[in-house]
């Protein structure tokens, strides 16, 4: 049966490996690293391209964008562009996927910097909250939207999820892990008992709380939960979403140092301890190959690592174990990252030319490297938005405002998600944000657009 | 098989639904190509992605690492800035088996089902219950299933009891039969295409002819069990090829049709009994003959052999600055009246679309 696939507790490592696995084990534990255990299973391309198109899960409810990212990876491998040497899940235990093609030097470098993702994972405060059972949630997952398509077909049930995943980044980043909340479905397995019991199925699921978050809130997927009306299946789908999107975030929010981590140890074991002089090229190269810069595009592994190498230059490495625990990519680089680390990892702002469209070199000053940096990550990069009102005008209309941090908001994507959202809201939605420098209202009533702005007054927006 | 592969075709589903939006686009750009013998379409499209709320390009700009001093353009292989941020940009080469672009094709231009001669069977779309559903009516329970999935919840449960076996299905256990349906195409078919390759046809005269050939296939290869397709050149003289040197050569000479109908005469006779084939014949040209003796030859030997043998006849007259189109109006005159007759110009590739829905809009 397909919604009961699960795989065999680990198909383990054949004999070489596992004698070097066990090796490295044992020295990242000797070094201070604290994880879950960790399995490790050998995949072939096509494996490995399916679980990364399942965000490293082997088990994902059915839905179009998987398979179109299979595609994809399957068209980049075909050509040489990509390869996947790993894909590791924080769960207890940790679940990591190395490709059967890695050559025996690199399926150790892997290990390694697993065992320091573990180690992350476990350790890092941002992750305190997330789901360590999460492999057998998205199973359940699964086998809930299956159950829904049974019932109400597949073209339904996919059309909802598209909604609902147009709106899965507008989570409260904070509120998830910082304060208890709506417990994420799934912290424990579900109780068998929960089968027996006909009634507390057809309920609605657990985090739909009657009440649902405060307004003004940054939750809108938990408001939506709460307040529209919703059929008990799109409830349950929508509840799956965020607890998905919630347990995605912190990773989000920790890209630069979780890499950083991952390489900073990689590095120590490797050149430390496991490599022996025939290894020394083969890891180099495939080392280099992690770290590689490109012009335009910030490589975690690469900023993490150095910002990781200045903090135990300068302060032991007491230090970086500290940093790891409490920081997340916005306080790691706002407080670590100097001048001088800066310089070194050939850090620079760039824009785009008015005139010829081409990207062009703006800055190598701290300040402004910095300043862009931080932006970059705050929020994971995206907009802020707010619900701060649910019955706009008496009309019951939704109101949302975006905090302009300087940048606007991607438009004819904003208008599809603000009809996306009327359409699960039942009524129209409003956006306030700023458009070329001009307060602008959005309103959306699932058909149409209406823009009002600069300066529209409540009175307007309503017809 | 791996679980992705269920994912992978709603994937090919969305596409369907993409083509079938920009069919016409895609009739006229010749992006799409058969691949694998023909039983798969390559189709190019942008990716999709999900609308999310995010930052627009007018915050152009982010961090970069690497040398180059202020002012300098970025190195490396994307000058375009923002990198990776405009989804849409990257192009997806997704595969779809040709029956489903043939449905499209079918549905969008309204052509009948080819109902083909002789004997045979019709293609036939049967339901067959070969499906298993979570709902459905009571009359299609599935016992065994049934039993099996309240076996699966009770082993999970704890509650099964091998000494005391007892199976109590619940209402979620209950499995039913449901029906997916079976196109059966039973007859085979071979398709002559004919081409005047004299001086006179020019590149993008023989790309519209490429193009309407690949959508002629695609839809009679879904109608037949069996399909054949077979080519000829012709200038002054006529002679097979194969698929490719058809729709590359250029000849300089002459232009005798009635070489071309002997040959395809010859090929008929030969391998095509049409009892058992359901033949057709598309010429293109841009209707230049040599002589009138000659194209009243032509049309001899179209009334007395051809068309008594054949399902279809289409004329597709590939308008260049230098033909006359003369042989067009000669068959108009003659033979036009005749059901297997189908005459269509194609002045330009906006055209194709209209052409193949002339050619297969008679369900022969």
């Amino acid at each position: 049966m397909a919604d009961g696939t699960r795989r065999p507790a680990g198909r383990g490592l054949p004999s070489p490996l596992e004698d070097a696995r066990a090796r490295i084990e044992h020295l990242a534990r000797d070094s201070g690293l604290d994880f879950h255990d960790v399995l490790f299973e050998l995949c072939d391309y096509d494996e490995m391209s399916m679980i990364a198109a399942y965000g490293g899960f082997p088990t994902r409810y059915p839905h179009w964008r998987w398979g179109m990212e299979y595609l994809r990876m399957q068209r980049a491998h075909e050509y040489g562009l990509q390869r996947i040497y790993e894909l590791v899940i924080n769960n207890d235990p940790v679940w990591a996927y190395l490709l059967d093609q890695n050559a025996f030097v690199d399926q150790q470098l892997v290990m390694a910097h697993v065992y320091a993702h573990a180690d992350f994972f476990k350790n890092n405060a941002w992750f305190a909250r997330t789901n360590r059972k999460m492999l057998d949630t998205m199973a359940n997952h699964a086998a809930r939207v299956r159950r829904h398509i049974d019932r109400e077909g597949t073209h339904a049930v996919e059309r909802w999820i598209d909604l609902c995943l147009s709106l899965d980044n507008l989570v409260d980043p904070y509120g998830a892990t910082m304060s208890p909340g709506p417990a994420p479905a799934g912290t424990t397995p579900e109780p068998p008992w929960d089968l027996r019991d006909a009634d507390s199925r057809r309920a609605p699921p657990a985090s739909r709380s009657p009440s649902g978050p405060l307004l003004p809130t940054r939750d809108v997927l938990g408001f939506l939960l709460a307040r529209a009306p919703l059929a008990p299946w799109q409830a349950d789908v929508l509840a799956m979403i965020r607890d998905e999107a919630l347990y995605f975030l912190p990773q989000a929010q920790t890209k630069i140092m979780n890499e950083g981590w991952a390489s900073f140890w990689h590095t120590r074991l490797m050149t430390g301890a496991i490599l022996d002089d025939r290894g020394i090229v083969d890891y180099a190269d495939h080392h280099a190959a992690t770290v590689v810069t490109r012009a335009d595009q910030l490589n975690p592994y690469k900023i993490g690592l150095e910002v990781f190498r200045a903090i135990e230059a300068r302060h032991g490495l007491a230090r970086t174990f500290e940093a790891r625990r409490t920081h997340n990519d916005v306080t790691f680089l706002d407080t670590f990252l100097d001048e001088e680390t800066c310089a070194r990892a050939g850090l620079f702002t760039w824009s785009t030319d008015r005139k010829s469209g081409a990207a062009v070199v703006d800055s190598r000053g701290f300040a402004e490297v910095r300043a862009r940096l931080l932006f970059a990550v705050s929020n994971r990069g995206d907009p802020c938005v707010r619900v701060t009102d649910d019955d706009h005008g008496g009309l019951g209309e939704l109101h949302l405002v975006h905090t302009h941090e300087g940048v606007d908001v991607k438009l004819d994507w904003a208008t599809e998600v603000l009809a996306n959202l009327a359409h699960i809201w039942g009524r129209p939605v409003h956006l306030r944000t700023r458009v070329e420098d001009h307060d602008t209202l959005l309103r959306h009533d699932g058909t149409h657009l209406v823009v009002q702005g600069p300066h529209p007054t409540d009175a307007a927006a309503t017809p | 098989m791996l679980p992705i592969e269920h994912d992978l075709e709603r994937f090919r589903q969305v596409v369907k639904g993409r083509v079938r939006r920009d069919l016409k686009r895609y009739m006229a750009s010749g992006e799409m190509i058969g691949r694998h013998g023909d039983r798969l379409v390559s189709v190019p499209m942008p990716e999709i992605a999900i609308p999310r709320l995010r930052y627009g390009p007018n915050g152009g700009g982010g961090v970069g690492q690497g040398d180059g001093d202020p002012g300098d353009p970025l190195q490396g292989p994307s000058g375009e800035g923002g990198a990776g941020e405009q989804p849409g940009a990257h192009l997806l080469e997704a595969e779809l088996p040709v029956e489903d672009v043939a449905e499209i094709l079918g549905e969008e231009l309204q052509l009948p089902r080819i109902a083909p001669r002789g004997h045979a069977h019709l293609a036939a779309i049967r339901d067959r219950y070969t499906g298993i559903a979570r709902a459905g009516p009571r009359s299609l329970r599935h016992l065994r299933r049934t039993f099996r999935a309240s076996l699966l919840r009770q082993l999970a449960e704890g509650t099964w009891d091998p000494a005391r076996p007892r199976l109590v299905p619940e209402r979620d256990d209950t499995r039913y039969r449901t029906w997916n349906a079976r196109n059966d195409p039973q007859s085979a078919a071979a398709i002559l295409y004919v081409m005047d390759v004299s001086g006179s046809m020019g590149r993008e005269q023989k790309e519209i002819v490429r193009l309407a050939a690949f959508w002629i296939d695609t839809w009679l290869r879904t109608n037949y069990h069996h399909l054949e397709t077979r080519f000829v050149i012709h200038d002054a003289v006529a002679r097979e090829v194969d698929r490719d040197t058809f729709f590359r050569t250029r000849e300089s000479g002459g232009t005798l049709i009635s070489s071309a109908y002997q040959l395809v005469e010859r090929i008929v006779a030969q391998h095509y009994p049409p009892g058992e084939w359901n033949l057709y014949l598309f010429q293109f040209s841009d209707g230049d003959n040599w002589s009138a003796a000659d194209t009243r030859t032509c049309l001899d030997l179209l009334r007395a052999r051809l068309l008594p043998q054949l399902n279809l006849f289409c004329y597709g007259q590939v308008e260049s600055e230098y033909g006359s189109g003369q042989f067009y109006n000669d068959l108009r005159g003659d033979v036009a009246n005749d059901e297997r007759v189908v005459l269509s110009r194609l002045p330009d590739r906006e055209s194709i679309m209209q052409a193949i829905r002339d050619f297969l809009g008679r369900g022969r």
